[in-house]
């Protein structure tokens, strides 16, 4: 069952002279990690700032087609965004914690969202933290700073963060990026516990890392979705000349 | 020593001696003024009334006056202000209109303080019949101040980096609550220099408080904001131009006083920025 379809997507920015995307569909299961890879300015990133509607926030921007989360389009009129992104959670590259504490951190978005008991956010703190890995090390310093902690323990803070509003899909832009390997192992990990309930969706930082831990891959190049099948297949025996071309290191 | 090094000592001893000539005048002035003027002020100095045509007796008026015209702008400026600045730098889109208004902004700082003064006085005082009065002073005040506030608040609201707001909005975030409760904080240092070195400026101008509030010579103090008022800067020019014998004690004095006033306005703005700057995370 495809929780998150992109229906014939054409995406442009202002001034760019061709389309980030172009005639992209694209049908994204839940309960598993899609991900999606491909050379740098291949509209991956593009692809995830639509299914939370992140792009709104760029001026200037042509879209054709559809985004539908469980068959509702997302950019049908009247659709209220800031519950489609409680929805719809996001992990960027760069680990970006809010000035304030740990807490304040874990439980900025069901704070905005109205939730003011302490017993419950406390709940969902301890919840998100464990989910995202972070709970044991960080347990008996909640009220230290979030800037206090290693890059590694930031990112998973960011992603407890994403998870405290309970989002139906997890959207990742290269969450391990700036990470050292012991840390990366530890996101995939946590990744790996959640697809069990979420529908998570990643650009990896590597062909290697979208090897280990894809479900479905989706190779991108040019804003175009060149190939799109079940992540085993994929990398092992690519139907496409250009994604074997990638994947072995040809170009990109 | 090689010919590169010869270059690089000349231009440190040029730049240093730039550094001098903008540093010295302030030290002088400051230092005469402190030296002359410290030995005026006693009590009776600070918390007395004038008497006998201002030349003895205290400035308390002034003082209070002063004080009251700042903290009168400071009431109209500050949101009138930071608000301005974060409609055009969260909000505004980058038309035609927001152009005007940015163009307006930058024209009314470079606009002489005795320009202000005359349009207080046909706008407030005349036209909507304020009177000379410390809220016609205080609204005029506030007009000049308003460039400083909303140049320096929009500067420090965009020097937020753009990620903060991306990130309040994809955790479900209006966009007034991530400029409440992620912007907003971030930019406060520099909302509040810019306020306080606005205010500074306020304070200590003449000219738009001649027409508008400033008394010559009222030794009371002001009941209602429809009152008139003496302040420091007209009090000084007064005693130091328009009256004949004046013991240069008062006039030290005086001088004394508005400069301290200033000053400590101007370190309580680089006291803020330093310790918030600590805590800032980027």
């Amino acid at each position: 069952m495809s929780k998150v379809s992109i229906r014939d997507l054409t995406y442009s920015y202002a001034g760019a002279p061709s389309p980030s995307l172009s005639g992209v569909s694209l049908d994204l299961p839940v309960n598993a990690i899609t991900v999606l890879f491909g050379p740098a300015g291949g509209g991956k990133s593009t692809l995830l700032r639509l299914i939370n509607r992140l792009n709104d926030l760029v001026e200037g921007t042509s879209r054709r087609g559809q985004v539908l989360l469980d068959g509702e389009d997302l950019y049908a009129p009247g659709v209220d965004v800031t519950a489609l992104r409680r929805r719809v959670g996001m992990v960027f590259a760069l680990p970006l914690p809010l000035p304030g504490t740990i807490r304040d951190n874990v439980v900025y978005g069901p704070r905005l969202a109205g939730v003011r008991d302490r017993g419950r956010l406390a709940e969902i703190a301890e919840r998100s933290l464990r989910q995202a890995a972070l709970w044991e090390e960080v347990k008996d310093r909640l009220d230290a700073s979030a800037f206090s902690l290693s890059g590694g323990q930031q990112q998973r803070l960011c992603i407890a963060r994403s998870l405290a509003l309970e989002p139906e899909v997890l959207l990742l832009d290269e969450p391990t990026s700036g990470l050292d390997p012991i840390s990366t192992a530890k996101v995939e990990g946590s990744l790996f516990a959640l697809k069990e309930s979420y529908t998570i969706v990643m650009v990896p930082h590597s062909v290697q890392q979208a090897a280990r831990i894809a479900d479905r891959a989706a190779f991108f190049l040019g804003g175009e979705l060149i190939e799109f099948g079940e992540g085993q297949q994929v990398f092992t025996a690519p139907r496409e000349k250009r994604t074997e071309d990638y994947i072995t290191g040809r170009f990109g | 020593m090689t010919a590169r090094l010869v270059v690089q000592r000349l231009g440190f001893l040029l730049l240093g001696l730039a550094a001098l000539i903008v540093i010295a005048p302030i030290l002088v002035v400051v230092a005469g003024i402190v030296v002359r003027g410290i030995g005026a002020i006693s009590w009776e100095f600070l918390a007395g009334m004038p008497r006998s045509g201002m030349k003895e007796g205290g400035i308390l008026p002034a003082i209070v006056g002063t004080l009251l015209l700042t903290l009168g702008t400071a009431v109209v400026a500050v949101p009138v202000g930071v608000g301005g600045a974060v409609y055009l730098s969260e909000y505004a889109r980058d038309t035609a209109f927001t152009r005007a208004i940015r163009l307006a902004i930058v024209n009314l700082a470079g606009i002489p303080s005795i320009v202000y003064g005359l349009f207080g006085l046909g706008m407030f005082v005349l036209f909507l019949r304020f009177g000379t009065s410390i809220l016609a002073g205080s609204l005029t005040l506030a007009i000049m101040t308003l460039p400083v506030v909303i140049s320096t608040s929009e500067e420090a609201l965009r020097a937020v980096p753009t990620e903060f707001r991306t990130v309040a909005a994809s955790l479900g975030g209006t966009r007034w609550q991530g400029i409440r409760t992620v912007v907003l904080p971030q930019a406060l240092p520099g909302i509040i220099t810019g306020v306080l070195l606005g205010l500074l400026r306020a304070a200590g101008e003449t000219a738009p408080i001649l027409f508008t509030v400033a008394a010559f010579y009222l030794p009371q103090l002001p009941h209602s904001p429809l009152d008139q008022t003496m302040a420091l800067p007209y009090h000084l020019y007064v005693i130091s131009t328009q009256v004949p014998g004046m013991p240069p004690g008062v006039q030290n004095g005086t001088a004394f006083v508005l400069l301290a006033l200033v000053l400590l306005l101007n370190f309580a703005a680089a006291w803020i920025r330093r310790h918030f700057r600590r805590r800032r995370p980027w």
